[in-house]
C-alpha cells in the first residue's frame, strides 16, 4: 500500500462573519486557486474529492451540494462527503490513496458558524431522547468538564488562563487568526465568568471559515513539492455518547488514537482544543511533554471555523514539514461534545 | 429564517419504560455489564455492547457530581431564569444524568451538594417530566415552571408511551452573495440581471459564486428580457399544506431568452392541459407598489402565443 503525503494546505480568514452564503462557495473559490498554485495540480488532476460540513450549521438541506459548485464539478467529479469535521474526511481521502484507488485528493471543510446561534446547534449532536430534548448548549457542557477536573484537581483557572495568554501570543505571527495579542494570564483572571467556571478566553470564538488540504500517494508527492508531509499514521476512536457515565476529566479516544497512530519524537502539535481545559486533557491522554511546541499558530481558541478547523490542524502541522521548519508533527482533531471523538495524524519529513 | 420540526422518535422497551416510568413520577435505570447502574438507561452497555435488560429503581434524589452557571437561559431549555446544569447522581445510580437545578445564583451551587427531582405539573412520558431539580435543603421558594409539557403522540386510552416528540426549532440569517444581491436589487426594479461565466461564457440566472462547470465566479453583468421558453413541467393535481392556488396548475422551469440555466416558475393563463415542452412564455409581473426584492414580483408566466422553440434548441437544457 502506498504511503500518502499531504502537498497543499490553504485556509480561509478566521472571522466572526462572512458576507458569504453558508454553502461556502466562496470563502473555498480562493482557496482551491491557491491549493492549486502551491502543487501545481489543476482541477482534472485531483482524482477524489471529500468535504466536511453540517447542515444544520447551514440551516439548509444539503448544503455541500451547493458547495460542490465551487470546484465546477463538470464533467463530473469522484465526490464524497462527511456531516463532520472535514479531518474525518481527511481519513477517508487517505484511505482511497492507501488503497490505491486513486493517487491525488482534494479535502474540504467549511462553516459558517455566525448564520445560526452555535451553541444551540451544536445541542443537536447530543443523545436524542433524553439530552437534547432539555437544549443543553456546547459552553455549558465543556463548562461541567471543565469543572470536574477543577473539583479533581487536575488544573486550577490559573491553569486554564495560562493556556489562552500562550495561544493568543502565538496566534500573533497568524495573519488568518480572528484574535491574537499579548495578554498575561493574570490579567485574563480578572474577567468575569461566562459559563463558570470558564471565562471568555478559556472558549473558542465563532468563526466562519473554510480549509483545503490536498493529498497525493508518496511517490506523486515527490513529483510535486519539495518536502511532502508523509502521513505515519492515523487513527480516530469515540468515546461513549452518555456524558454522564464518563470521566469527563480524561479522553480514552485520544490516547488509544495517539498510541495507534504512534506518536514518538513529534516537535511540534496541533491540538483542537475549543476550550482551555481540553487542551489539558489532550497533552495528559497524548503524553506530551514540555520539549513539544504546542499549536503554534495560536490554535482554535484563536479562530474555530466549525467542520473545518480540525482540517486545519492536519494542514498546519503539515505545513511546519512542508516549509522545513520541522521533521515530525501531530495533529489533532475532535468532534462531538466534550471531546466525545478524537482523530490523531502524524506526519513525517523523509529525506 | 426560522426552521422547526417535532422529530418524532419511537422509544423501544429499554427507553420505554424510563419515559413511562417518569410519567408516573418513578426513575429506573439499567443494570450494564461490570455492575453499574446507568440512569437515564442505556440500551447497550457502554464497553461491552451487550444489550441491557435488567431495570433498577433509584431514588429521585441525588449528588450534584459537576454544574455550571446559565446565566442567560436559551430557547427551549428546563427554565427561562437563570439556573445551573449539573450531572446528577442519582441514589442508586453509578452514572449521572444532565438536568437543570433552579437556584438563585451560582453561589447556591456546589459540587457534592444534594438536589431533589422537581416533577413537571403534567408528566407525559418525557424526559421534560421532571420538570428540574432543587435542592434537598433550601429557604427559597419554588417559582414553578416555566415550559409547557411537549407535545404527545396519539395513542389508544391505556397503551404506555412509545413516542417522544421533540420540537427543535432554529433560527438563521441567511446572507445573499455578493452576486445574489445585484440580482435581488435588480428585481426590485422590474430587471432581471444575469452573469456570464468567464470561462464557458454560459449566462446564469440568478448568478452565483461559481460556475457549477469552471468553479470560478461568474463576473460579467447581462440584462435579460422577461421573455422564455417552457423546457419541463409538471402539472399539479394534489392538493397540499400549505398550497396557495387551486389544482390543477402548472409549474415549469423557465429558459429566460438568453440564459444558460431554468428557473421553476407558475404557469397561468391558458388551460394546463394546453402547456408544451418549448412553449414561448412571458412574465407576468405584479403591481409596480407591490415589488420587492424577489422573484415574486413575476406573479407567473403564460403564453405569449409565438410559435413553439424547436425541442433541439433547449435539449441540452434539460
Ligand atoms: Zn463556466
Amino acid at each position: 500500500m502506498p504511503d500518502v503525503a499531504v502537498i497543499g494546505f490553504a485556509q480561509a480568514p478566521n472571522v466572526r462573519e462572512t458576507p458569504g452564503t453558508t454553502n461556502g462557495v466562496e470563502m473555498l473559490v480562493p482557496l482551491l486557486a491557491t491549493a492549486y498554485r502551491q502543487t501545481g495540480l489543476s482541477k482534472q488532476d485531483i482524482e477524489f474529492w471529500c468535504s466536511g460540513s453540517s447542515d444544520y450549521l447551514a440551516g439548509r438541506a444539503f448544503s455541500f451540494i451547493a458547495a460542490v459548485d465551487a470546484i465546477g464539478a463538470f464533467p463530473p467529479i469522484h465526490e464524497s462527503h462527511v456531516e463532520m469535521d472535514a479531518a474525518w474526511a481527511f481519513y477517508e481521502a487517505w484511505l482511497k490513496i492507501r488503497m490505491g484507488e486513486v493517487d491525488t485528493a482534494l479535502v474540504y471543510g467549511f462553516g459558517k458558524s455566525s448564520a445560526g446561534q452555535l451553541r444551540r446547534v451544536l445541542a443537536l449532536q447530543l443523545d436524542p431522547y433524553f439530552t437534547a430534548p432539555l437544549w443543553p448548549d456546547s459552553i455549558s457542557i465543556a463548562a461541567l468538564q471543565a469543572r470536574a477536573g477543577l473539583d479533581a484537581g487536575l488544573w486550577s483557572e490559573k491553569d486554564l488562563a495560562e493556556v489562552a495568554a500562550r495561544s493568543l501570543a502565538d496566534a500573533a505571527d497568524n495573519p488568518l487568526a480572528q484574535f491574537s495579542g499579548a495578554t498575561g494570564a493574570a490579567e485574563l483572571l480578572d474577567s468575569p465568568m461566562v459559563a463558570d467556571p470558564l471565562r471568555r478566553h478559556d472558549i473558542a470564538p465563532v468563526t466562519d471559515g473554510a480549509a483545503v488540504v490536498v493529498l497525493a500517494s508518496e511517490e506523486r508527492a515527490r513529483d510535486l513539492v519539495e518536502r511532502p508531509a508523509v502521513i505515519s499514521g492515523i487513527e480516530h476512536r469515540v468515546d461513549s455518547p452518555v456524558l454522564g457515565a464518563r470521566d469527563l476529566t480524561r479522553s480514552p479516544s485520544t490516547a488509544a488514537a495517539g498510541a495507534a497512530a504512534g506518536i514518538d519524537g513529534v516537535e511540534v502539535a496541533e491540538l483542537h482544543a475549543p476550550f482551555t481545559h481540553q487542551e489539558l486533557i489532550l497533552r495528559r491522554e497524548l503524553g506530551l511533554g514540555d520539549g513539544v511546541r504546542i499549536n503554534p499558530s495560536g490554535g482554535v481558541l484563536t479562530g474555530n471555523p466549525m467542520f473545518a478547523a480540525g482540517l486545519a490542524r492536519i494542514g498546519e502541522a503539515a505545513k511546519r514539514i512542508l516549509d522545513g521548519g520541522a521533521r515530525r508533527t501531530l495533529a489533532h482533531a475532535t468532534s462531538g461534545p466534550a471531546l466525545q471523538q478524537n482523530l490523531v495524524a502524524v506526519l513525517e519529513r523523509r529525506d | 429564517m426560522n426552521i422547526g420540526f417535532d422529530y418524532t422518535r419511537s422509544v423501544g422497551p429499554v427507553l420505554g419504560r424510563f419515559v413511562n416510568g417518569l410519567a408516573a413520577h418513578r426513575i429506573e435505570g439499567v443494570r450494564g455489564s461490570d455492575g453499574r447502574v446507568h440512569v437515564p438507561p442505556v440500551e447497550y452497555d457502554p464497553l461491552t455492547a451487550e444489550a441491557l435488560t435488567e431495570f433498577v429503581e433509584v431514588g429521585t434524589e441525588g449528588t450534584v457530581k459537576s454544574w455550571t452557571w446559565m446565566a442567560e437561559p436559551l430557547d427551549g431549555q428546563p427554565l427561562s431564569r437563570p439556573f445551573a446544569w449539573a450531572l446528577i447522581q442519582l441514589d442508586g445510580a453509578d452514572t449521572a444524568m444532565l438536568h437543570a437545578v433552579d437556584v438563585p445564583g451560582p453561589e447556591h451551587m456546589s459540587t457534592g451538594m444534594r438536589v431533589a427531582v422537581r416533577w413537571a405539573d403534567e408528566t407525559v412520558g418525557h424526559i421534560r417530566d421532571i420538570a428540574y431539580f432543587r435542592p434537598v435543603r433550601t429557604d427559597t421558594a419554588d417559582a414553578g415552571p416555566t415550559a409547557d409539557p411537549p407535545p404527545v403522540a396519539e395513542r389508544e386510552e391505556g397503551d404506555p408511551v412509545g413516542v417522544v416528540i421533540t420540537p427543535v426549532h432554529l433560527k438563521y440569517r441567511h446572507s445573499a452573495s455578493p452576486e445574489e444581491s445585484r440580482y435581488l436589487r435588480a428585481l426590485a426594479k422590474g430587471k432581471l440581471i444575469g452573469q456570464r461565466c468567464p470561462v464557458c461564457h454560459k449566462v446564469y440566472l440568478p448568478p452565483r459564486g461559481a460556475c457549477p462547470t469552471d468553479g470560478v465566479p461568474t463576473t460579467d453583468e447581462v440584462e435579460l428580457p422577461d421573455t422564455g421558453i417552457i423546457t419541463t413541467f409538471c402539472v399539479v393535481n394534489v392538493p397540499f399544506l400549505g398550497q396557495r392556488i387551486k389544482p390543477p396548475y402548472v409549474t415549469a422551469y423557465v429558459l429566460i431568452d438568453g440564459a444558460d440555466i431554468a428557473f421553476l416558475h407558475l404557469i397561468l393563463g391558458c388551460d394546463a392541459a394546453d402547456v408544451r415542452m418549448g412553449m414561448r412564455v412571458r412574465a407576468s409581473w405584479r403591481p409596480r407598489e407591490e415589488w420587492t426584492t424577489s422573484l415574486e414580483n413575476i406573479a407567473h408566466f403564460e403564453p405569449t402565443g409565438e410559435p413553439d422553440a424547436p425541442y433541439e434548441s433547449f435539449a441540452h437544457h434539460l
